[in-house]
């Protein structure tokens, strides 16, 4: 069982790793909430692993909450980038830079 | 009975309202008679509540009215302070008013402003109350102010002519000079005690120490300096006579000029726990400017300009009183005061509205024919003022003079010699324009007979008056050269050889009249008899914490200094009569340049301020620009550039800011760990 564990763990980082990786190669806003919704779920991730390991049911119930925030999110997320599509076709991130100082 | 005490400032305010709303409307003389009404209806109050404040234990009483200022431990109300003090002030004040009230509305008639003309005298009156009444040091400045702002629009009221604009300007920023030390002095007594309600601080004042005593009695001495005309800024008064000269008699003679008295013997506490050099230094700048005005009064031409030398004189004998420890002296000879230099006032002014707004004494003479009522009434204020028993002015400066020897033998050497200069100069007034021949025929025929062409034009006769004023006047400081140059005075275009003076109408003679009276028998307050002391003991309870003088002279001493002050007053009469009644002497001899000029003071001020003075001034503006201002700037100009380099790293770049965000994660959750390893 602490192997399989461990593995979970190993797992998590790693699509952490390529959530943060895309997020930061990656131009297209579709992409780069799809990036972060991976590295949410890699979290989620090893939350319900620390709740297993440590036998607390804690680490499933924050997974709720994650999981909640993450889908109100994706709602704001997706309203502007699609606002965005409309506005100016093919827009990538680096063009919304109103908030530059 | 007492607590009418608010209405006291508050009757003539009303009339201020009334005429702000319908002065015009009201138009002459009505709006006179409304302004003196509430004159007199105030000082009928101010009896009412003098026969309320003798029941009241220790004749004291005190009326809140409204909390004014209340900043955590910092509480100023607006109350008025009843004491002895202010009382007998309150008194004089409206008394005094209201019969200058009644003689404006002969003097102003006909002026086109008539009615903005009373309302400012009912400002002035009510101001003046605040002044006195005001139960803290903070409210006696908002009356300080009121008056003193009350002072410049009366002294530029013809301000068509821009003397008088300038003259007025000229007193409110001396005044405000001296105003700086009164409000250093009102912080400073906020620092040292707490407070600066008088029922509150003046009990305190004895446990001061000296130092912080000196420094808070010296500021406000410099705020007296100011309002009071002593050396070295009695540079205003002079000029101040620019105004119609009602003023002349209420604010620049009777009333406002004693508000530095009256300010040194309300904080007597403060100035009983100084040094001793403090008051020293208070009696010695008094006698000096006594003896500087009195010999600046022997040199003046101008009837105003004497008399206004003269006031400077006799103030400078309140402030000896008040060096010297006899503040009770010092009203009682600002109360006497009052009541003479009005009643010279008002004669000149009632001489220069018979004689067609001349001023010059050069073209008078030989007035008492034609005006017996103006001409008997100066005379007995003149009698009056050079302390000729048994007149007011003897038994008033002959309390102080005594006093003065007492304390110093030096102050009553020169206050004596000031009593005959003061006798002879006023007697030179009085003798010039009332007794020997007419002179303004020969003026006249010597102007028409010229057969210069010029001089028949109106215009330009009429403009060679200003032009000579504005030059004496206001700083413009004629040279000696000037005065040699002219020892004519100016052309008059209304005086003609066959002109005739007239007596003037009866709301003018009737103040003159009762304020002679009021000189002959003032001395009656106080007479150095046992059991006549009525003002010092009335007062007496007020100065108690002030450290007073007790006059230890035995009543053969006294008598003795009475005959002296006699003589030296018959001395100074004779004098003047010897000169210029019967002529035997050049009164030339006795009026050199530096007399008319007030020993060049004017002068000096101008050229320090101009020159040396400027340069200082512009080191401190040089000092604000870059040092203050520069402070100022620099923090914003440091602000500025500071965030015009961290303004970069807001890119606008989503990712940038999220690999920010992930660099410092990884930064902190480093730094974590490298903790929990250590321990």
């Amino acid at each position: 069982m602490g192997n399989i564990d461990g593995a979970y763990l190993v797992l998590s980082a790693l699509l952490f790793a390529i959530g943060g990786a895309g997020l930061l190669v990656r131009r297209n806003p579709l992409v780069q909430i799809m990036c972060i919704e991976l590295m949410l779920n890699a979290v989620n991730l090893t939350f319900v692993t620390f709740g297993r390991m440590l036998n607390s049911i804690t680490g499933q119930v924050v997974v709720f909450f994650v999981l909640v925030v993450a889908a109100a999110e994706v709602v704001v997320g997706l309203g502007i980038v699609v606002a965005v599509a409309r506005r100016r076709p093919g827009a990538t991130s680096d063009d919304i830079s109103l908030l530059r100082g | 009975m007492v607590e009418l005490v608010w209405l006291l400032p508050a009757l003539p305010l009303v009339g201020v309202a009334l005429l702000v709303l319908f002065g015009r409307r009201m138009g002459e003389p009505a709006s006179g008679w409304l302004a003196t009404a509430m004159c007199t209806a105030s000082f009928v109050v101010a009896l009412v509540v003098f026969v309320g404040l003798v029941d009241q234990p220790e004749h004291t009483f005190e009326q809140v009215l409204w909390e004014w200022i209340p900043v955590g431990d910092f509480r100023v109300d607006v109350g008025f302070l009843l004491d002895p003090l202010s009382m007998a002030m309150a008194l004089f004040i409206t008394g005094v008013a209201a019969l200058i009230h009644l003689y404006s509305i002969g003097y102003m008639h006909g002026d086109p402003r008539f009615p903005t003309f009373f309302l400012y005298l009912n400002l002035f009156v009510a101001s003046m109350l605040v002044l006195v009444l005001g139960d803290n040091l903070l409210l006696t400045f908002v009356g300080w102010e009121g008056v003193g702002a009350c002072s410049y629009f009366l002294i530029s009221f013809w301000f068509e002519r821009d003397e008088n604009a300038s003259a007025g300007k000229k007193a409110f920023i001396t005044n405000r000079v001296g105003d700086w030390g009164f409000m250093v002095g009102t912080f400073a007594t906020y620092f040292a005690l707490g407070t600066i309600s008088y029922t509150e601080f003046l009990p305190l004042a004895p446990g001061l120490a000296a130092t912080t005593a000196t420094f808070i009695a010296g500021m406000l001495f410099i705020g007296a300096i100011g309002k009071s005309a002593q050396i070295p800024l009695f540079i205003w008064l002079p000029d101040a006579m620019a105004g119609p000269t009602p003023v002349s008699a209420l604010i620049h003679a009777a009333t406002m000029v004693t508000a530095g008295v009256y300010l040194m013997c309300r904080i007597s506490p403060v100035l009983g726990a100084s040094y001793d050099w403090l008051p020293e230094v208070i009696a010695w700048v008094g006698v000096l400017t006594a003896l500087v005005a009195a010999f600046a009064a022997m040199g003046q031409m101008d009837i105003k300009k004497a008399l206004a030398y003269s006031t400077i004189s006799q103030l400078g004998y309140m402030f000896l009183a008040v060096g010297v420890g006899a503040y009770w002296a010092a009203i009682f000879h600002m109360i006497t005061h009052a009541f003479f230099k009005a009643c010279l006032f008002l004669g000149s002014g009632s001489v220069i509205h018979g004689m067609h707004e001349e001023q010059d004494m050069r073209r008078m003479g030989g007035l008492r024919r034609f005006m017996p009522i103006t001409a008997g009434t100066f005379i007995v204020a003149t009698l009056a003022i050079a302390g000729v028993p048994p007149l007011s002015g003897f038994w008033s400066k002959d309390e102080i003079l005594a006093y003065a020897l007492q304390a110093n033998p030096a102050l009553y050497a020169v206050g004596l010699f000031t009593a005959l200069l003061t006798a002879y100069y006023m007697s030179r007034v009085a003798i010039r324009t009332f007794y020997g021949e007419p002179r303004w025929p020969a003026f006249a025929a010597a102007g028409a007979g010229g057969g210069e062409p010029g001089a028949v034009e109106p215009e330009a006769a009429g403009l060679r008056v200003p032009a000579q004023a504005a030059a004496g006047a206001a700083g413009g400081l004629p040279t000696d050269a000037d005065i040699a140059a002219d020892p004519e005075p100016p052309h008059n275009e209304h005086l003609s050889a066959d002109f005739v003076p007239h007596e003037s109408p009866w709301t003018m003679t009737v103040p003159l009249v009762v304020l002679a009276g009021l000189s002959v028998v003032g001395g009656l307050l106080n007479l150095p008899i046992s059991g006549m002391h009525f003002l010092e003991d009335w007062l007496e309870p007020v100065f108690a914490l002030g450290d007073p003088a007790e006059l230890g002279y035995s009543g053969a001493t006294i008598v003795a200094l009475l005959g002296v002050s006699t003589a030296v007053a018959l001395a100074g009469v004779a004098l003047a009569a010897y000169v210029w009644l019967w002529e035997r002497f050049d009164g030339r001899r006795l009026e050199p340049a530096p007399f008319v000029r007030a020993w060049y003071v004017d002068r000096l001020i101008t050229d320090f301020v101009g020159g040396p003075g400027e340069k200082g001034f512009e080191g401190i503006e040089a000092f604000d620009r870059v040092g203050i201002d520069g402070a100022v700037n620099d923090v914003g100009r440091l602000t500025r550039g500071a965030s015009a380099r961290i303004r970069v790293l807001q890119s606008g770049f989503l990712r940038t800011y999220a690999l920010l965000i992930g660099v410092g994660s990884i930064l902190l959750i480093a730094y974590v760990l490298t903790q929990v390893l250590v321990y």
